[in-house]
């Protein structure tokens, strides 16, 4: 575990304050508070249906919070550059190279420099012999590395990642958790959702543990898999089922 | 042509080169032809935008659009005819009882088709690639030509729909077009004719040149199909 | 973005070449004559307009169609003259000022034709009001073109002749042109009344042949009528004029004279008196 210290940089990337997000009258983000610093990578975990997903979309972008605001801010001005991996990726009808060189067109790239530096990503990723193949007949790891190689051709400055291996083998496994390092080192910030604990623990420079629709806590990642602040996430390490408030009459924060 | 097998006479018929076939031939193709490519130009966006897009009164546009595909073509024909008619609002240009009024009258039968197919196919591929497109800062507008590039091949088959009604349908050309001969006399219009003339082989083999024009633009089509295929799952 | 602002001029660009690609042919002059199915089918135009287009160097576009439509495309100013057979109808549609005036051309015939068998037992009748009064006696199927074409004038005003109200299961009104009524009475063995012309180049005849000809009362003029340029400013009055002029003057009335169909004339000019089988 590579940590790095958290609480010394005061400069957030992404803060959400009071984001909730309610759809046909469920309340399915609650009064989010949460702020993320350039570095590091912050794993997001918690049982199904705590809203893991949720919060990354509404912090990417891809949903509008019901109410609360979200902040982005790089270097304390300039809006963050973001890209997005997803559980089960999206590749368009069209060759590997074609599907990066589409992402550098949305973003901007002027034509005559896409594909060097589309194949320059599908390079750092081993997908050059691929670049010709069209996407969708990848098998899934390929598939997977492809749309980080999509995502590392935009550059980004946090990269999201939404359970991105939890449909593949170990060694596709390995291959994006080491893709996603590669993006680490480089300086972007990952924020990733996984249900795996041992990858959490491989990945982990912070935690941010979410149930029932609430971020519960958010606690550095040598600290939480050893003593967790809140009851829910002690109980989740042990593999026990979380039950929401309502349906349990443990208390989910106060630690006993 | 008293030959009675229609089928030999289809071929005799292509094979003599007759000069007033291919006419027929080559002018049936280009209005039709530019039929589907005016009715696709309109047709694959405005599908696309109304797939893509919500604003009152989108289920009645649906509606209509699907209704439309059934227009019957001398319905269409007849609408043609009273706009270009001299008395009609576009009288000034002279174009009634040319190519051009048939491929008025075509665009109008085909787009219904072409639009109404291309909505389903790219709401059914945005539900699909919407996240992902988001993501990557592309707005409903700029994702238009994304998606039907990577909807190509079901929306080849909805332009050939189009094709094989423009290519097929008599009432509507008959009506603006006049039927004159070696003006806008085109396949269907000769067939009918041939029909009321009673010469019902020759009527028959024209049909069936017809249906092997039809069949060649179809095999283009699938063997690009094919090729393109290359590059999609 | 770019490329849909630019749809609608690319539309208009193609709908551009679409139409000088029509021009192409409308560089030449050219006539549009609105005429009727049964003169188009006989073949006439196409041996009569090509003498006329090397006098004149002036084509003729022949759009043809029943005499009723022919009219509504008159009464629209969509085409430059007209040419076509019922007289009541010609002459109301020049009063009306749609036309200049009306000139007779030429005339054929119409004949009835029926099954080979003759259930009515038409053959030998001496009148067409007989033959017509048979067919409703005996409710022998007659197949009516029911489509206000000139011809279908022409039966109406023959029935009322003969004074009866055609009626019931044996009276089909098909609604169709020349040719499919004669197609489809071929099928039925109906009895149809059809203008000689279109009778000798139809090709379907099946089991039927003319079962009577000759009455004076099937006679059969055309007229031919130049739009009113004073009424529709667009049409090409002086085109139009020369065409008429050509019809029934010489040159056009010895070119109609010569059209035969297996040795038979299918049109007679007006100048040369009646048809021999019609006396």
């Amino acid at each position: 575990m590579s940590g790095l210290p958290l609480a010394s940089v005061p400069d957030p990337v992404l803060e959400l304050r009071n984001v909730s997000f309610m759809r046909s009258g469920k309340v399915l983000l609650d009064h989010g508070n949460l702020m993320l610093t350039q570095q590091g990578r912050t794993i997001i975990i918690g049982p199904n249906g705590a809203g893991k997903s949720l919060l990354m979309r509404l912090a990417h972008g891809l949903l509008e919070p019901s109410s609360g605001t979200i902040v982005c801010r790089h270097n304390g001005s300039g809006t963050p550059r973001q890209a997005m991996v997803f559980q089960r990726p999206v590749l368009l009808r069209r060759s590997s190279l074609a599907n990066v060189t589409h992402a550098l067109a949305l973003r901007g790239v002027p034509r005559r420099i896409r594909r060097n530096q589309a194949e320059q990503a599908l390079a750092r990723f081993g997908l050059t012999h691929l670049a010709q193949r069209p996407a969708r007949i990848l098998s899934g790891g390929e598939q997977q590395r492809l749309a980080l190689a999509r995502a590392w051709a935009l550059e980004p400055d946090i990269l999201f990642l939404d359970e991105p291996s939890s449909a593949l083998d170990p060694a596709a496994t390995k291959a994006v958790e080491d893709a996603v390092n590669v993006f680490f080192r480089k300086g972007t910030k990952i924020v990733m959702t996984t249900h795996d604990l041992g990858q959490a623990r491989r990945l982990a420079d912070e935690v941010v543990f979410m149930c029932c629709g609430r971020i519960l806590e958010r606690t550095p990642a040598a600290t939480f898999f050893d003593t967790p602040t809140t009851v829910a996430a002690a109980a989740f390490l042990r593999g026990e089922l979380v039950l929401a408030p309502w349906e349990s009459p443990t208390p989910l924060t106060t630690n006993g | 042509m008293n030959s009675h097998d229609p089928f030999t006479l289809a071929l005799s018929l292509i094979l003599s080169g007759d000069p007033g076939l291919f006419g027929i031939i080559q002018l049936s193709l280009q209005v039709s032809l530019s039929a589907v490519l005016v009715a696709s130009l309109i047709g694959l966006p405005l599908g696309a935008a109304i797939a893509l897009f919500r604003f009152p009164g989108r289920g009645l546009v649906i509606t209509l659009l699907n209704a439309l595909m059934g227009l019957p073509p001398v319905v269409a024909g007849l609408l043609v005819y009273l706009s270009l008619s001299r008395a009609g609002p576009l009288g000034q240009f002279g174009l009634l009882f040319t190519p051009t009024a048939m491929v008025i009258a075509q665009t109008l039968l085909v787009l219904p088709i072409i639009a109404a197919l291309t909505r389903q196919a790219i709401e059914d591929l945005w539900e699909e690639y919407r996240e992902q497109l988001q993501s990557m800062g592309s707005g409903r507008v700029r994702a238009i030509p994304t998606l039907l590039w990577d909807a190509r091949i079901t929306l080849t088959t909805a332009v050939l729909a189009g094709f094989g009604r423009a290519s097929a349908e008599v009432g509507a050309v008959l009506i603006v077009g006049g039927n004159i001969e070696g003006v806008t006399r085109v396949m269907t219009t000769a067939i009918a004719l041939e029909t009321s003339k009673g010469d019902l082989p020759l009527a028959l083999a024209l049909g069936l040149v017809l249906l092997a024009l039809v069949a060649a633009v179809n095999a283009v089509a699938y063997l690009l199909g094919q090729a393109s295929r290359r590059h999609m799952q | 973005m770019r490329c849909f602002r630019r749809l609608p001029s690319i539309a208009a660009l193609i709908l551009l070449v679409a139409a000088t690609s029509a021009q192409v042919t409308a560089d030449t002059t050219f006539i549009t004559l609105a005429s009727t199915t049964s003169t188009d089918q006989s073949g006439l135009f196409r041996h009569l307009t090509p003498k006329f287009t090397e006098r004149t160097g002036i084509e003729v576009r022949v759009v043809a169609v029943g005499t009723g439509q022919a009219f509504a495309i008159g009464r629209r100013g969509d085409a430059d003259a007209l040419l076509v057979h019922h007289r009541a109808g010609e002459d109301e549609f020049v009063a009306a000022g749609y036309g200049t005036e009306r000139r007779d051309v030429m005339y054929n015939d119409f004949v009835l034709v029926g099954p080979r068998s003759d259930p009515a037992g038409v053959t030998g009748t001496q009148s067409i009001q007989d033959a017509l009064a048979r067919i409703a006696e005996s409710e022998s199927a007659f197949a009516s073109r029911g489509d206000d074409s000139g011809t279908h004038r022409k039966e109406l005003q023959l029935w009322a002749m003969a004074d009866i109200a055609p009626a019931g299961r044996w009276y089909r009104q098909l609604g169709s042109g020349m040719g499919p009524t004669l197609n489809t009475a071929a099928a039925m063995d109906a009895y149809v009344l059809t203008d000689r012309g279109t009778w000798l180049s139809f090709g379907n005849r099946q089991n039927l042949i003319i079962v009577f000809e000759g009455d004076e009362s099937l006679f059969n003029p055309y007229g031919s009528i130049p739009l009113n340029p004073e009424r529709f400013e667009w049409v090409k009055a002086d085109l139009a004029q020369q065409w008429h002029e050509w019809l029934v003057g010489e040159e056009g009335q010895a070119a109609i004279a010569e059209y035969h169909i297996d040795g038979e004339p299918l049109f007679f000019p007006m100048n040369t008196g009646a048809p021999s089988r019609v006396e």
